[in-house]
């Protein structure tokens, strides 16, 4: 046998290289970047829901110390530019011109010498406004006497609704169920997934840098898909793309939030090329809150149609989708509601009909996903309730319920009613390993033994289907920018690698899992190799990290480059061991010749005679670069189980246990996985719990700072528990199927579920989120179950 | 609006300069200073991004005037390395994926240090009250209060070797 070589290759719990410098202190993130001469920005927002602008005085902004410039709508619609394009064929003002449609919306820009002169010059602009009725309730947007909320586009939409989505088949689907309500069941829930925000810690901006005389313009930027936004920069601004060099430094988190363009973005760069200084632009957390993308704001009727004995045959969905006052979906092209069409599941549906209408409001732009791929957490929660409420229809445990209509092993690769091709799965194996880990039977006797005791006890469970990893780019894009990934692999002479992908972490840990990835491939360890990426001038192309497609795309694009790379150097050892390349064997780290275990080489003298000793007919150096198509989605699953108890004196919910097993594929890193894991199952947790951005009448936020808007600390989050199965996928090159997003969109129901199950035998069927202690209070009282 | 001639001592180094009365302590210490492993996340005294020690004591560095620091002593996420040595809170936080996007980690560092200084053993329970002014969107928590009992174990262990190797004492 050859020398083993050591690796830390997949499945390791290798530790992440990125930390060295965050615990240090020695982040570099966009607020920390200082340059000579930086001139800060800050924006005048309009304190109105909907309102006519009638006036912008800037001048006695313009006499505060340290302003140097008020950049107005007006401004820039003289340069084009007062409106840009969104992600969803929609225009959005960057600065609003005569009307503003929703509070915190911008209006100006000052530019000044220090952050606090910014800021006083923002107090010093007087805006004079004309108040407008104010629409938030999406229903009463649709209504024929409901103000028109977007006059500049009502040529071509001449209503508050944006559009019409249906996709299934609605003859058949409307079939099953007339059959099901003369000889089966029909079970109908309406649920409202009310308006979140994925608050970063870190919240967005930018530093612009303009430099007049090369017209090179560097952009720092909170930015989850650097390459996307630089392509979308030069179209809007007429920039020439080669100079223009967007840099995601170290971005502290993200969850959706940066992946849109904002107003603050495109206004720092017009202000760096008027003043030809660099110009740095910080959202504080109000901003945040209430400009920048939300997510979710789905009402949904969710309809089954099963026989007596609860077998599922069709599903019945109509939603209305309240997108705000622009259109800024962060969506594919084809796809207006995302993938919320995978609402069937895990659950084999034979027939579905899906309806989304989508509606303007007076509230802030967005639709992106906090932490899930376009919409499925919207569609995971729905079905996991609706398979709740036919359990308690039929009057079985939600568990066997399940257990009944799981999509089987054997069909794999799995048709759904509504289009899709699961690549693998087994979900009956997921839950029953969740139900051992925590005695299902067991639970079931103690709530049993507790309500009759008149404690308030619950089990949830969800058994959720995740798709993730788009592209495909014919079917998925950003702006029309198909949907693959990339990776570039440089091996030095000495055999040491610099990796740059298309995809950037916003902690996720791609310097470590994607060195892991390479090592693997290559046989070396991953200290050999340093990963970078965010530098759209040294990167190659790539869509970006969100809708956990960093791990299915540009990890499958990095196992491909590793590949190339191992392809050419077993060309080098064919010709420096002077056998023909069928005569070489691969071993971690090493071609050797068959039978002849002790002749080889290593990649290292592999790379060193790539650039001196390369044979003749081969190009010199050892590099490699991959753009990947992915030819499917992949399909990560998971089954949660929560046990809550409810205190009958305040309504407080407490998460006893939260079990949760999920299935990734091949694991690359089970470290790192876990505490993606951790990370996700916490928000979820959030909006079942604690978090909405709601509105009141007149449009104001009620959720714009982070003592209204309750993100769960320490004290409110449970101690997870985590257990996997590993399912890998088919046709992903490691099998790998990402993970970051699973536990946010399983876990909401999980916890609902087991709210509603505390309170199903007096009748409860379903609480909105967020379960606040006031709702379950209300109930409580209502029912007589209250404490005194 | 006023300015200020102030002296603060900061991870034992002394920084003196004049500051606007309204200038707050963390925009002087990121901006001024260049000490940005502080961090900004909410502006309301809510996340803990900014938490840095005044005199000891776990501070919001966002909810205090940089005037206000005048005459004390701070410490900064900068300052937890010694010597080329890494704190037992920043080994912690590396060992057990106590960390992602590293945003929060130095608030949430400089907390767990203000909470072992007082309680060199605290409890789970214990820890997540003594971080429960930190917000963290990615790690869920469980693995940064693993990463405090990893530095409460070796401090507690650094602190008794001196003792049995007889040289304890002041």
């Amino acid at each position: 046998m050859a020398t083993e070589v050591h690796t830390h290759g997949l499945g390791e719990a290798y530790k992440r290289k990125e930390d060295a410098r965050f615990i240090r202190g020695q982040g570099n993130y966009v607020d920390d970047v200082q340059l000579p001469g930086m001139l800060y920005g800050d924006i005048v927002r309009s304190p109105y829901a909907h309102a006519l602008i009638k006036s912008v005085d800037t001048s006695e902004a313009l006499k505060v110390p340290g302003v140097l410039a008020v950049i107005t709508g007006k401004d820039l619609d003289a340069a084009g530019l007062a409106w840009m394009p969104t992600l969803s064929a929609d225009t959005e003002a960057v600065l609003a011109l005569d009307r503003v449609h929703y509070q915190m919306q911008e209006v100006a820009f000052v530019v000044a010498t220090s952050r606090y002169a910014a800021a006083d010059g923002v107090a010093a602009v007087d805006v004079e406004y004309e108040p407008l009725p104010v629409v938030v309730d999406p229903k009463k947007a649709l209504e024929p006497d409901a103000p028109l909320l977007r006059p500049d586009k009502k040529d071509k939409q001449p209503t508050n609704q944006i559009y019409h989505w249906e996709t299934g088949e609605r003859a058949a689907t409307d079939a099953a169920f007339a059959e099901a309500e003369a000889n089966g069941v029909v079970v109908s829930q309406e649920m409202y997934i009310p308006r979140i925000h994925p608050a970063p810690i870190e919240t967005c901006g930018c530093v612009a840098d303009f430099h007049k005389a090369t017209g090179k313009l560097t952009v720092w930027m909170t930015s989850q898909a650097p390459h996307a936004h630089r392509t979308l920069f030069a179209i809007v601004a007429g920039l020439p793309e080669h100079r223009i060099r967007i840099i995601s430094p170290d971005v502290g988190g993200g969850f959706g939030n940066k992946v849109p363009i904002y107003p603050g973005y495109v206004c720092a760069v017009v202000a760096s090329i008027t003043t030809g200084k660099p110009v740095k632009w910080i959202e504080d957390r109000t901003e945040n809150l209430c400009s920048t993308g939300f997510a979710r704001d789905y009402h949904i009727k969710a309809e089954i149609a099963a026989d007596k004995e609860g077998t599922v045959n069709a599903l019945r969905v109509y939603t209305l989708a309240d997108h705000g006052a622009f259109d800024a979906a962060a969506q594919p092209t084809k796809f207006p509601a995302g993938l919320f069409h995978i609402c069937t599941g895990s659950y084999d549906f034979k027939h579905a009909f899906v309806e989304v209408d989508a509606v303007h409001t007076n509230k802030a732009p967005g639709g992106i996903a906090y932490r899930c791929s376009f919409r499925v957490t919207e569609a995971s929660y729905m079905i996991e309730r609706a398979m709740d409420t036919l359990a308690r229809q039929v009057g079985k445990d939600p568990a066997q319920l399940r257990l009944q209509n799981f999509i089987k092993p054997e069909a794999f690769p799995y048709r759904s009613a509504l289009n899709w091709t699961y690549d693998s799965g087994n979900y009956e194996t997921a839950l029953k390993l969740a139900m051992k880990n925590v005695d299902y039977e067991g639970l079931r006797r103690e709530q049993a033994e507790k309500r009759a005791r008149g404690e308030l006890m619950g089990i949830g469970i969800s058994s959720f289907t995740e798709i993730v990893g788009a592209g495909p780019g014919k079917h998925f894009d950003i702006a029309g920018i198909q949907m693959f990934d990339s990776c570039e692999i440089r091996v030095h002479p000495t055999g040491k690698i610099l990796a740059r992908i298309g995809v950037q972490t916003q902690g996720q840990g791609h310097e470590t899992t994607f060195a892991q990835i390479i090592a693997a491939e290559l046989g070396m360890s991953p200290d050999d190799v340093d990963v970078e990426h965010g530098d759209t001038d040294t990167a190659p192309y790539g869509l970006g990290t969100y809708a956990s497609r960093s791990t299915p795309v540009a990890g499958a694009a990095t196992a491909v480059a590793a590949r190339k790379v191992r392809d050419k150097a077993k060309k080098i050892a064919a010709y420096l061991l002077e056998v023909g390349e069928e005569d070489l064997e691969w071993e971690p780290g090493r071609f050797y010749v068959k039978g002849t275990p002790a002749k080889g080489k290593t990649i290292q003298e592999l790379a060193f005679a790539a650039y001196t000793n390369c044979p003749p007919y081969l190009e010199p150096g050892l590099e490699a670069v991959d753009y990947y198509d992915p030819p499917n989605l992949t399909y990560p699953f998971g089954s949660y189980i929560c046990v809550v108890d409810i205190d009958r004196g305040t309504g407080l919910v407490h998460i006893r246990r939260f079990m949760a097993v999920d299935d990734c594929g091949t694991i690359i890193n089970p470290m790192v996985v876990e505490g993606q894991i951790h990370g996700g199952l916490t928000q979820g947790l959030a909006p079942a719990l604690y978090e909405e951005l709601s509105y009141d009448e007149d449009g104001n936020v009620l959720g714009s700072n982070f003592q209204d808007y309750l993100i769960p600390t320490a004290m409110e989050t449970p101690h997870w528990e985590t257990d996997k199965t590993v399912t890998p996928s088919p046709h992903h090159p490691i099998g790998a199927k990402g993970v970051g997003e699973s536990p946010t969109v399983g876990a909401p129901q999980a916890i609902v579920n087991a709210v509603v199950d505390a309170l199903a035998h007096v009748g409860v069927r379903h609480i909105d989120i967020p379960i606040t202690p006031w709702k379950v209070w209300s109930i409580l009282k209502e029912k007589g179950l209250a404490a005194d | 609006m006023s300015t200020h001639h102030i002296t603060v001592t900061i991870n034992g180094t002394t920084y003196e300069g004049d500051v606007e009365a309204r200038t707050l302590l963390v925009h002087w210490i990121r901006d001024t200073l260049h000490l940005t492993g502080t961090h900004i996340g909410c502006d309301t005294t809510s996340c803990g991004a900014c938490t840095i020690l005044v005199d000891g004591k776990a501070t919001k560095s966002c909810t205090m005037f940089a005037v206000q620091a005048d005459g004390r002593q701070l410490m900064t996420v900068e300052g937890l390395e010694q010597d080329g040595t890494l704190h037992p809170l920043q080994e912690g936080f590396h060992q057990e994926h106590a960390l992602q996007c590293g945003y929060c980690t130095p608030g949430m560092m400089m907390s767990g240090l203000a909470l072992l200084q007082r309680n060199p053993n605290p409890t789970e329970q214990e820890i997540r009250v003594g971080i429960s002014g930190n917000l963290c969107r990615c790690t869920g928590y469980v693995n940064i209060v693993k990463a405090i009992h990893y530095a409460a174990e070796k401090m507690q262990a650094a602190e008794q070797v001196p003792v049995s190797a007889g040289e304890g004492g002041e």
